[in-house]
């Protein structure tokens, strides 16, 4: 379980204003205190880890939340670069997309995912995920936070 | 949208050493909603051999899950992590590391083996089934296996 004093620090990686916002309400709510970071694409994602440019000052996060389809720099390469980088390894990478290909499955877990998550169409299920994964990652798992 | 249903019931790979938590985590995931079936190994060597099916495992299922213990008798959990995340043919399988230890060396250095999830056993009997019950919501409810 993890501690409630310091609040999680989640990073969302997602160009679609709607989806970020839902998420962002669906976490609001959460019993663990959490501050959610938002970025549009896979470059500004690397940028925020590797604290670069405008993003210097910002937390280190605990849990990434991480679209496949994005911009500039694909999903499928930022959890590939993270994964690979040992300063940034540790951090659990839920991959939350649309895709329900098997393909996309197989290769994110190849590509050291710690989970694969299908984005449901509908509003309500679509929340319900994010609890979940709320739920599991933020109440019932340790994150590595030295 | 949920997961596709699945004909096949859902295999998962329990390797725990301790009789009383293996029950306890047999009854939290059987009692689950999804159809599974629960193998136990009380030795890091034979989940090994029963993932490699090996002489006796040779009609041994490949598992969909494996819940993981990091201290046990033979060959260690961190070992048996770091071989199983070694090995194409294995990796994608996700892993969830269940153990008592809350030492942060453990959380990141099996967060960098590449396990999936790393949860520390309450030692409270009811907590444990709670935690067991999360972790079978989240991963065979919400997650997409590979």
């Amino acid at each position: 379980m993890t501690s409630g004093a310091v609040p999680i620090e989640i990073l969302l990686v997602e160009d679609n204003p709607g989806d970020a916002r839902l998420t962002q309400e669906a976490l609001r709510d959460a019993k663990v205190r959490n501050n959610l970071h938002v970025v549009l694409d896979g470059v500004e994602a690397l940028a925020f880890l590797r604290r670069q440019g405008k993003h210097a000052a910002v937390p280190k996060p605990d849990l990434i939340l991480l679209d496949l389809n994005l911009p500039k720099k694909d999903g499928r390469e930022v959890l590939e670069e993270i994964k690979q980088d040992d300063q940034l390894r540790h951090i659990p990478i839920v991959i939350l997309t649309t895709s329900q290909a098997e393909k996309d499955i197989i290769e994110s877990y190849r590509l050291r995912a710690n989970a694969f998550v299908t984005k449901p169409v509908d509003l309500e299920q679509f929340l319900k995920v994010v609890q979940s994964i709320e739920h599991f990652w933020l109440e019932i798992v340790k994150l590595s936070r030295p | 949208m949920s997961p596709p249903p699945r004909t096949a019931p859902i295999e998962v790979l329990l390797v725990e050493d301790n009789r009383d938590d293996a029950a306890l985590a047999i009854r939290a995931l059987e009692g689950a909603k999804l159809r599974n079936r629960v193998t136990v190994v009380g030795s890091g060597l034979d989940a090994l051999a029963i993932l490699r099916r090996e002489d006796r495992f040779s009609d041994a299922p490949r598992p969909d899950l494996i819940l993981l213990d990091l201290n046990l008798p033979g060959k260690d959990g961190r070992e048996v992590l770091a071989e199983i995340k070694g090995d194409d043919m294995l990796r994608d399988i996700p892993i969830v590391v269940v153990t008592g230890s809350q030492d942060e060396a453990d959380v990141r250095r099996s967060y960098g083996l590449h396990a999936n999830a790393y949860v520390i056993k309450p030692i409270n009997p009811k907590a444990f089934l709670e935690a067991v019950g999360s972790i079978e919501q989240f991963w065979l409810q919400i997650v997409r296996l590979p």
